[in-house]
């Protein structure tokens, strides 16, 4: 066994030593979404800024894929992170994961340098096989979804095998349901149509049906446990909890779609039913901080590791303000009307994005990197605990500057561009061009270098924190011991 | 939570949400399922919300509707695309065609489609109305022009252009057809208080028609 303090992988079960590579990815893409995310903020105020060369449209690209992509390696992470914990069992399969992570790594870095390199392809099928599809978030090309499809189902192997040989915990269940419903979603996003109403339609059941329903049931699974890990909360209670958020997360999310179906062809019932069901969305929210607040107050904050509760809390939070407000404050159609498409959706998007799923991946790298080092010390008084305080202070800052610049601009617009201009191509550029809009600009490239300094200081933390640390983890309080 | 109390209430107890959760879920699934049977039939092309591909033929406004209370896509009479009149099945193939460009040099993140997309530039639902095409009679030719070759066009005082992206006149035309189709779609009057290009007749006695309006031209770089 190695000294405490120093990264070694005997510290870690074997679900755990591939936890830790899908983190070390996901952090260096979360840098790459940082990086091009910058570049495409500077061509808003700069637009011969990289013109020809790197164009605002492959910067956009490489900044949300690489957010996706990250966030799902997070995830993926984050679920062989708990894996033998949860189930009792190691994990059936490792060697078949390990593969899995090589093989999903390296298609990513090709289909990125496709991306920089090639960029477009002629207006033919064998550029949505080989080069991008084109269609936001998903613009992976067909040969990567077909690889991801593949990857993901041996992700799936490995999780439900593992369980159906260990113990099906509460959290386990629903785990293992919410990973089908996941992946099987994925595939409604994998086909062609001329139909921009037909493509759209199926799109948002990616998107949506992700971000608003099986993403968030997935941190609810992750959060559950780390709540037991961090502070010892009884498992009963969490695991009620759970099916609660469960219950309410897919009765408002599944339906909840309709709020994308107010504008795209689609039957004009989608107005009542998904203004409806999408107002309803922030209720699971609100218990979701409730539980965890409630949670961290009952044991006092005493928690063996504080940066991870830290940006649980925040999670918390994030995904109430992000998804919750922003998300409901244009989520009727007759708001959504003039706001839709506009700066005031990349605010929600932002914050929603930041709030709900960036905070729980650190919040799960913490908890790795504690044990990696041999279950360390990370409660008060640890060494250099600046640094992970200032990163989460200068990460937060950026990304409510951001948010608030963003929103600024979405009111701008949405009033000159939309209810105004009428929204033609003059209307829109009056309002780009408008002193409240391009100050926002300005104000939003500000934050996001809060934001950028906020990441190296998160990624100099998650590589140094604990380290010549000699203190053992402080224990979780006694309720564990009942669970 | 603390114990004092010996027994869960049934509205607290597992087993309940464990139940909850099912039946809510599975409820939720079912309806949405329902729901999409009836909306992929009504927007299959050739329906009354998406029409047919073929409508490319015809001129397509976007009017104020008394009843709905919002302006509505108008099939007008006959105009066919580049004075070519198509059947459906070539149509369709144009259509497709630029759909296929737009993914392809992947328009979706500088501008949004249906709404959706990035905010860098214009919408593109109803670019087929836009007054900046200057007028009908040269609306077409500008698009292609303008598409094959945008980094020599600004259309605005901040200096944001759109860059060559390789698109060649066959792939420009079929784009130009795909955004006329996208334009004659029901979007339950999204863009709102929109102010489409005029696209009435000229009386036949009257002069040609002018060239753009100084305001809505593009400036030629
Ligand atoms: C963590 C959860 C959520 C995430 C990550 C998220 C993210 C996003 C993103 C990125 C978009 C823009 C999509 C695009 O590029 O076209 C979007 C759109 C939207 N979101 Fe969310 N969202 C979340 C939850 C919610 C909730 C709970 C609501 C409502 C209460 C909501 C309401 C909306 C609406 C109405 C739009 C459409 C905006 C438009 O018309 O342009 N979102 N969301
Ligand atoms: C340095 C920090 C960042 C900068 C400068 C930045 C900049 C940008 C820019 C310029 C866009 C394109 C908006 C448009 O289409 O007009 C964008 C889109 C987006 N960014 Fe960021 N970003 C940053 C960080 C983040 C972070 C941390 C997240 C999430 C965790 C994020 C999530 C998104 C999403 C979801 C979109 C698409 C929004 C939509 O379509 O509505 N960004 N970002
Ligand atoms: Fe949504």
């Amino acid at each position: 066994m190695a000294a405490l303090g120093t990264l070694s992988s005997a510290n870690l079960n074997g679900g755990q030593k591939l936890a830790v590579k899908f983190f070390t990815v996901a952090i260096a893409l979360f840098g790459a979404q940082v990086l091009f995310g910058m570049l495409a903020g500077i061509q808003y105020l700069k637009p011969d800024f990289l013109f020809g060369i790197l164009d605002f449209s492959v910067n956009r690209m490489l900044h949300i894929n690489a957010l996706v992509v990250w966030l799902l390696f997070g995830f993926i992470g984050a679920v062989y992170w708990i894996l033998e914990d949860e189930s009792g069992t190691p994990v059936v399969g490792l060697g078949l994961g390990n593969l899995m992570f090589w093989v999903f790594t390296l298609a990513v870095v090709v289909v990125v340098l496709v991306y920089l390199l090639v960029q477009t392809g002629p207006g033919e099928l064998k550029s949505i096989w080989l080069i991008n599809e084109g269609r936001e978030y998903i613009e992976a090309p067909r040969w990567a979804d077909i690889g991801i499809v593949v990857c993901v189902l041996i992700f799936f192997y490995n999780v439900a095998a593992t369980f159906m040989k260990g113990r099906f915990t509460g959290i386990g269940g629903v785990l293992v349901f919410d990973l089908v419903a996941l992946a099987g979603l994925y595939l409604a996003g994998m086909w062609y149509t001329p139909n921009i109403s037909m493509d759209q339609h199926w799109w948002w059941w990616v998107i949506h049906l992700w971000v608003e329903a099986t993403w968030e049931v997935l941190v609810g699974c992750l959060l559950a446990y780390g709540l037991i890990k961090t502070m010892g909360v009884r498992r009963k209670i969490v695991e009620t909890w759970l099916y609660i958020e469960v219950a309410l997360l897919f009765g408002s999310g599944i339906l909840g779609l309709g709020h994308h179906y107010f504008w795209i062809g689609t039957p004009e019932y989608w107005l009542a039913i998904g203004g409806f069901f999408s107002a309803l969305e922030p209720i699971p929210l609100v218990a979701m901080v409730v539980h965890a607040v409630f949670d961290a107050g009952h044991h006092k904050m005493k928690s063996a590791n504080h940066p991870a509760l830290a940006w649980m809390i925040a999670q918390a939070f994030g995904n109430f303000f992000g998804a919750g407000v922003w998300g409901f404050m244009h989520t009727l159609p007759q708001i959504n009307i003039y706001t839709h498409g506009t700066q005031w959706t990349a605010s929600h998007g932002h914050l929603a994005f930041f709030g709900a799923y960036a905070t729980i991946v650190i919040a799960f790298i913490y908890l790795a990197v504690q044990k990696w080092r041999g279950n360390v010390w990370m409660s008060g008084n640890m060494a250099g605990a600046w640094r992970w305080k200032w990163a989460m202070f200068l990460l937060h800052a950026g990304m409510i500057g951001m948010t608030m610049a963003l929103l600024i601009a979405g009111y701008e617009q949405s009033h000159i561009e939309r209810a105004i201009g009428g929204s033609t191509w003059m209307a829109y550029f009056e309002a780009q061009a408008g002193p409240w809009f391009q100050q926002a600009m300005t104000w939003r490239m500000i934050s996001g270098w809060s934001f950028a300094a906020g990441f190296v200081l998160l990624a100099w933390d998650l590589m140094t924190i604990g380290k010549r640390e000699t203190r053992p983890a402080q224990l979780p309080a006694a309720e564990a011991a009942a669970a | 939570m603390s114990q004092t109390q010996t027994q869960t209430l049934w509205w607290a107890s597992e087993s309940f949400w464990k139940k909850m959760a099912v039946w809510i879920t599975a409820g939720s699934a079912v309806v949405l399922i329902f729901l999409t049977f009836d909306t992929v039939k009504q927007i299959t092309a050739g329906g009354k919300r998406v029409p047919a591909y073929s409508v490319i033929n015809n001129r397509i406004d976007y009017v104020f509707d008394e009843k709905r209370n919002h302006q509505v896509p108008v099939i007008g009479p006959e105009e066919p695309l580049f004075g070519k009149k198509l059947t459906e099945e070539e149509a369709m193939a144009l259509v497709s065609k630029g759909k296929l460009t737009t993914q392809a040099k992947n328009c979706m993140n500088c501008h949004t489609l249906l709404g959706n997309g990035s905010y860098y530039a214009p919408d593109l639902t109803k670019s087929w109305l836009d007054p900046t095409w200057g007028t009908k009679q040269l609306r077409e030719q500008q698009m292609v022009d303008f598409l094959m070759n945008p980094q020599d066009y600004l259309y605005n005082s901040l200096g944001r252009r759109m860059p060559n992206l390789g698109i060649t006149e066959e792939e420009a035309r079929a784009t130009v057809a795909f955004l006329k189709w996208m334009s004659s779609i029901d979007t339950n009057g999204f863009p709102r208080n929109f102010k489409p290009i005029d696209q009435t007749d000229p009386a036949p006695d009257a002069a040609p028609a002018a060239p753009a309006d100084a305001a809505a031209a593009p400036v030629q770089q």
